[in-house]
């Protein structure tokens, strides 16, 4: 990689924070939680280093193979546990209109 | 192939953003959640065609198996009360890849020696790298920590060395950044010695282990915010080390968006970042027990406490973490359906911090059918308090604790609280006189217009609607 591609990749970290603030500044109290385990299962993306690591070692020893294999196996668990446990967290939302009007004077 | 690899990154960003966005509204959540889910199968795909010369299938593929089969079953069976410590596992084992990745990196670069050899801005990278590894060791045993305190493996209340703390973590922290620039000087020459790499797992990990024992209470949401955001920036960090934008991408939109999270969540507690991370809630514990040391709870019965109900005309209900340990929600959605009947209006009082994390308590209330409608933020309710008759307090301390707001001496003055003191009457109901999470006394019992209703959540409430409807 030479400079103009790292300057770049900075680039797009710095505009990519600001995406992260101006994106979530305006969340309700009640999905927090939610959130905070959807942002969990994103950042289980790091999943790809893990891969992106062996993948493109010529000939790894056997340390890097036992280290990305613990590395990949981590990162699948963060990214399809955190998506899971979201999901399930959000579906108690969905049945809720029904429920809001009963009983209430 | 790898514009391919490229375009298909920029594609799983973009759904990444859009699902977040998505994520921020009731309506559209689920499908926020799914599009991010997509996106990172998108992300998925295009890294296996990057690395599709790679000798190593069989190990990725068993490596992917492996941890479809461990992480699934949890996500699925978890009750909603685990959900905070799973979270905090989750982050983890997150923060945990990163650690490794920065480390098969060193491995694999002899000791980051490697890249001095192709052309480019070499420093930064091996920064990056040396980042990554701190902050990802820090995450992944800060959240083990975390974990286990909300698991009650080991002791919720704060665990510390005392005033040695601060120093501690601060030397902790030195030699974490000292080993890393060992490692950043080796990789100018012939490369460090690999100890030093391990050194800085090592002393990063017991940072993040003695940063989060002394934390307890109703900071413990604040931590797991903070490590997500920690284990967000560190994934930025690996990507820049790797080149790898939807990484950087990702990592940043958590790093940025965690930060803000934390940050709301601490303003909620009037405290600081800072002062978290750096104190708990140990330091003033002795005065606030021997404040009120001999003063005596009254306890009340399942029958009195229907007919003060059933003669209210507008009734509130503070839930916390008793709620959630009690899986009372569907119990007291009954009860508020019994009170409704009656004409009496019920309203929810949710503390921002109110049980583990944030938004913890809407979660449990929605999967019983209680409407947004009555589920009431702090700073819209604390007014109405003054023209309740009763509020029922149901497994909830801290939050209600009238000592943030009078008692100077109180280790969690200055919090915001629920001011259930003003309402004309309140039952609590708890399963013994002992303090919160937080280690805390809470004067709210011994309060004059104050009875307590001892036992397990869900069967004092059942017992509260089977009165009120034979009244």
């Amino acid at each position: 990689m030479d400079y103009t591609g790292f300057l770049a990749n900075i680039a797009i970290l710095v505009l990519s924070g600001f995406i992260g603030f101006a994106v979530i500044s305006k969340v309700p109290n009640t999905l927090h939680t939610p959130l905070m385990s959807g942002t969990n299962a994103i950042h289980g993306i790091v999943v790809l280093g893990a891969l992106v690591v062996l993948g493109t070692a010529e000939n790894p020893g056997l340390p890097l193979q036992i280290i990305s294999f613990v590395a990949i196996v981590f990162g699948t668990v963060n990214v399809i546990g955190g998506f899971v446990v979201t999901d399930r967290m959000l579906a108690m939302f969905k049945t809720r209109p029904t429920a809001s009007t009963d009983g209430k004077n | 192939m790898d514009i391919l690899v490229y375009a298909l990154y920029i594609v799983a960003f973009a759904m990444f953003i859009l699902g977040l966005s998505g994520l921020t509204a009731p309506r559209s959540a689920v499908r926020g959640n799914k599009i991010a889910a997509a996106g990172m199968a998108v992300a998925f795909v295009a890294t296996l065609i990057h690395i599709r010369e790679t000798g190593s299938w069989l190990i990725i593929i068993i490596a992917l198996i492996v941890g479809v089969v461990i992480g699934i079953p949890p996500a699925r069976r978890v009750k909603m009360t685990a959900v905070p410590q799973l979270v905090a596992l989750f982050n983890g084992v997150g923060g945990g890849t990163v650690a490794l990745i920065a480390w098969g990196e060193f491995i694999d670069s002899d000791g980051f020696t490697g890249l001095h050899a192709a052309s480019g801005p070499v420093l930064p990278l091996v920064i990056a790298s040396l980042f990554a590894a701190i902050i990802g060791s820090l995450s992944f045993w800060g959240s083990i920590v975390a974990f286990l305190k909300l698991q009650q493996i080991l002791p919720g209340h704060p665990l510390s060395v005392g005033r040695l703390q601060q120093p501690l973590n601060a030397i902790l922290f030195l030699g974490s950044v000292v080993a890393a620039v060992i490692v950043g000087i080796g990789s100018v020459g012939t490369g460090a010695d690999p100890v030093w790499f391990g050194a800085i797992l090592v002393v990063a990990g017991v940072l993040g282990v003695t940063t989060v024992l002394p934390i307890g209470g109703a900071d413990m949401p604040v931590v797991i915010s903070l490590l997500n955001a920690l284990t967000g920036l560190s994934a930025a960090a690996a990507g820049l080390a790797l080149n790898n934008i939807a990484m950087i991408v990702a990592g940043m939109i958590v790093g940025a968006s965690g930060t803000i999270l934390t940050n709301l969540m601490a303003k909620a507690m009037n405290r600081s970042i800072l002062s978290i991370v750096a104190g708990g809630f140990g330091g003033a514990k002795g005065a606030a027990a021997a404040s009120s040391g001999d003063q005596i709870a009254k306890s009340t019965s399942a029958a009195d406490a229907a007919i003060k109900l059933a003669y209210a005309n507008q009734v509130i209900i503070v839930p916390g973490y008793g709620l959630a340990v009690a899986q009372a929600q569907h119990a007291v959605k009954d009860m508020a359906k019994v009170l409704e009947a009656r004409g009496i209006e019920v309203k929810f009082a949710i503390h921002p911090v109110a049980g583990r994390m944030p938004g913890h308590m809407n979660v449990l209330l929605a999967e019983a059918d209680v409407s947004y409608d009555a589920m009431k933020e702090m700073d819209d309710i604390n007014g109405e308090f003054s023209r309740t008759d009763v509020t029922i307090v149901i497994g909830a301390n801290d939050v209600t604790n009238p000592a943030a707001r009078s008692d100077p001496n109180s280790p969690i003055f200055g919090m915001p609280v629920l001011n259930v003191t003003e309402s004309r009457s309140v039952i609590v109901l708890k399963r013994s006189m002992s303090s919160g999470f937080a280690g805390i006394e809470n004067p709210l019992f011994f309060g004059e217009n104050t009875t307590m209703l001892f036992g397990d959540a869900k069967k004092s409430v059942a017992q509260v609607t089977e009165e009120l409807k034979a009244l």
